[in-house]
């Protein structure tokens, strides 16, 4: 109880040094501990806070972990259909040049059942954002692999390890996009370290600032751990990232023009 | 004052939507359908009206994309033919079920699989009982003409916006590439973003501090909410079905017998009726328009004064279930029809009605 007291005590207006960005429904997130889809929720928001453009942007969530990020977003927000995110956005942007539109998208939305959708979003050179969160597994239908599975990862639906000979190559489609000329930055960041925070939030605020030029997509890849599909604690899912995730998907910016 | 043209009826659409103040269209090519795009992209209407045009990489991108825009208040619309419509299933299901209002056409050809690009009306179980996936209608018109194909462009988008729910055109390519005469509205005016904000409180146009956050989704993980959206949905339909139902009688105060028939049908058995009167045969025509809501009401009066009822269709057998339905057994029902891309003759449905019906 003593403890308690003191935490009073110290909890004053005053002292406050981080607290809960406005930009943020008062929601509880529905995310594992550990896992980066909060601290990524939080920077777009900020992001979105900061450049101040909360009534010009809509977003638009996947389906996946994230189907519910527009109940922690406080923006306007549409849910697409598995995959098909970069599709409503290519239209709200069309249809409401003024806006700042961006999409929310795990590997499985993005890189598998929507590869058409991303593809052809980043060569027309959609005026659009472009958030992938890349954790290798389908999270929330229990574990599943991905396409951007690791060689020898283990997941449900590939209970010994991925192999390459029956289940084909993990797909680096950061890499593939930032070939087409429809995509004016194209960048690899992660959460895991308040560092690499930084990173990111300054990758996600140069992305939405380029919706300004009009001059094509910026597509922020996220690498990131699902602690509970990988069976790990987030400690060791963190750890499991940066030795196995990291070398096959080096971080950094893979395109920046201007 | 309306303007009178010769067009197609794929064109009469096209043009007859930028009339009606579309913001977007977004199309995939696909027989007997692509005139619709063509004619908007030369058109221009970007310059003409502001009108997006915008061709996707497939049928499931655009209908994708028809969500995305009519998410934002917007009047969006596409177009296609059968196969193409099996893909964007899914797309007008998730439509659906977050109630948006859009325009759809299909231009219905021979089926199954990618069948034929003859004119064929196979796709009505798929349009007036759902078509993808959950109970869900779509409110579908029936064009005979190309003066119907332009006026249902507008019709079609009004609706939408007063039910808040796709609205399928169900045309054929006999209707949308014969050339007939057609009257053209005048232009109106797009959506202000004003009228948007007023009209479409529910649009994702951008948060402002004088309401909540706006989200379009068809999801909800708590099934007694979903439940309570899904009996919303119903009760939407059968206002359609109170409010909504149009038909057209031909000749059928004094009919003996009724042909049941739409679209092009519809057009076969106007001149089988020319045939059949000529030899004393006094039969009319009642031609939905409305395929749903169906004319079930005035499709059970016409039971109850004549002697029997052809359903004339270029499918297997398909609307024929719904009259059967609504004439609750009182006369004889029966189905004739050519399909896989083949239109009846006049004079094979004169001799469908004596073999089936007035001898049968």
């Amino acid at each position: 109880m003593a403890e308690v007291i003191m935490n009073a005590e110290i909890v004053k207006p005053e002292n406050l040094v981080y607290k809960r960005t406005e930009l943020l429904t008062p929601r509880t997130l529905h995310y594992c501990p550990g896992c980066g889809h909060g601290t990524t929720h939080r920077i777009i928001m900020e992001v979105i806070e900061e450049m101040g453009i909360q009534s010009q942007t809509i977003g638009i969530a996947p389906v996946g972990c994230s189907v519910l990020a527009y109940d922690y977003m406080d923006i306007d927000m549409q849910e697409a259909a598995h995959g098909r995110a970069p599709a409503l956005a290519t239209a709200v942007k069309r249809l409401n040049p003024g806006k700042f539109v961006f999409t929310y998208q795990g590997d499985g939305d993005l890189a598998a059942i929507g590869t058409a959708e991303t593809i052809h979003a980043c060569n027309r050179g959609e005026n659009i954002v472009i958030i992938f969160i890349n954790n290798g597994i389908y999270g929330m239908t229990g574990g599943q692999m991905a396409p951007t599975t690791l060689e020898g990862m283990k997941t449900a639906t590939c209970p010994y390890g991925r192999d390459i000979a029956m289940m084909g190559n993990p797909l680096k489609i950061t890499e593939l996009v930032a070939q087409l000329p429809g995509t004016l930055y194209v960048t690899r960041q992660a959460v895991h370290t308040p560092a690499a925070v930084r990173r990111t939030k300054k990758a996600i605020r140069k992305a939405f600032e380029n919706t300004k030029l009009n001059k094509g997509l910026s597509f922020v890849e996220i690498v990131s751990n699902c602690n509970s599909g990988w069976k790990m604690t987030p400690r060791q899912a963190n750890d499991w990232m940066v030795e196995n995730m990291f070398p096959f998907y080096p971080l950094g910016d893979i395109k920046v023009n201007e | 004052m309306r303007e009178l043209k010769l067009m197609k009826g794929n064109e009469a659409f096209a043009e007859a939507a930028i009339r009606a103040g579309a913001d977007g269209y977004f199309g995939y090519p696909i027989t007997p359908q692509s005139e619709v795009m063509e004619y908007l992209m030369a058109q221009k209407p970007h310059e003409r009206t502001g009108m997006i045009v915008l061709q996707a990489e497939s049928e499931i991108a655009a209908i994708n994309m028809v969500y995305g825009g009519a998410a934002t208040g917007k009047r969006v619309m596409t177009s296609s033919s059968s196969p193409g419509i099996s893909l964007k299933q899914e797309g007008i299901s998730y439509i659906a079920g977050a109630e948006l209002p859009c325009l759809i056409l299909n231009a219905v050809r021979g089926g199954p699989g990618l069948g034929t690009i003859q004119p064929s009306q196979s796709d009505y179980f798929q349009s007036t009982k759902g078509g993808g996936h959950g109970d869900y209608r779509l409110l579908v018109l029936a064009p005979s003409s190309v003066q119907e194909m332009a006026d249902f462009a507008r019709l079609g988008f009004d609706l939408a916006f007063k039910y808040r729910n796709p609205v399928l055109v169900l045309s054929d390519g006999a209707i949308g590439q014969m050339m007939e005469k057609v009257e053209l509205d005048p232009q109106r005016p797009r959506f202000t973003d004003e009228e948007i904000k007023k009209n479409t409180p529910w649009a994702t146009t951008g948060k402002t501090s004088d309401r909540e956050h706006n989200i379009v989704t068809s999801l909800d993980l708590e099934s007694t909410r979903m439940e309570k959206h899904n009996l919303d949905l119903q009760a939407k339909y059968r206002l359609m079905e109170e409010q909504e139902v149009r038909y057209e009688e031909i000749s059928c105060d004094d009919a003996e017998y009724i042909f049941v028939a739409y679209g092009t049908s519809a057009r076969i058995c106007q001149k089988a009726i020319q045939l059949a009167r000529a030899e004393g045969i006094k039969v009319g025509l009642l031609r939905p328009i409305t395929l749903f809501p169906f004319p079930k009401k005035i499709l059970n009066k016409l039971a109850k004064k004549t002697k029997g009822m052809l359903v004339v269709e270029m499918s297997a057998g398909q609307m024929v279930e719904d009259v059967r339905l609504a004439v609750e057994c009182q006369v004889k029902v029966e189905y004739f029809g050519r399909y896989g891309g083949i239109i009846p003759s006049p004079d094979e449905v004169v001799a469908a009605l004596k073999k089936q019906i007035i001898g049968g």
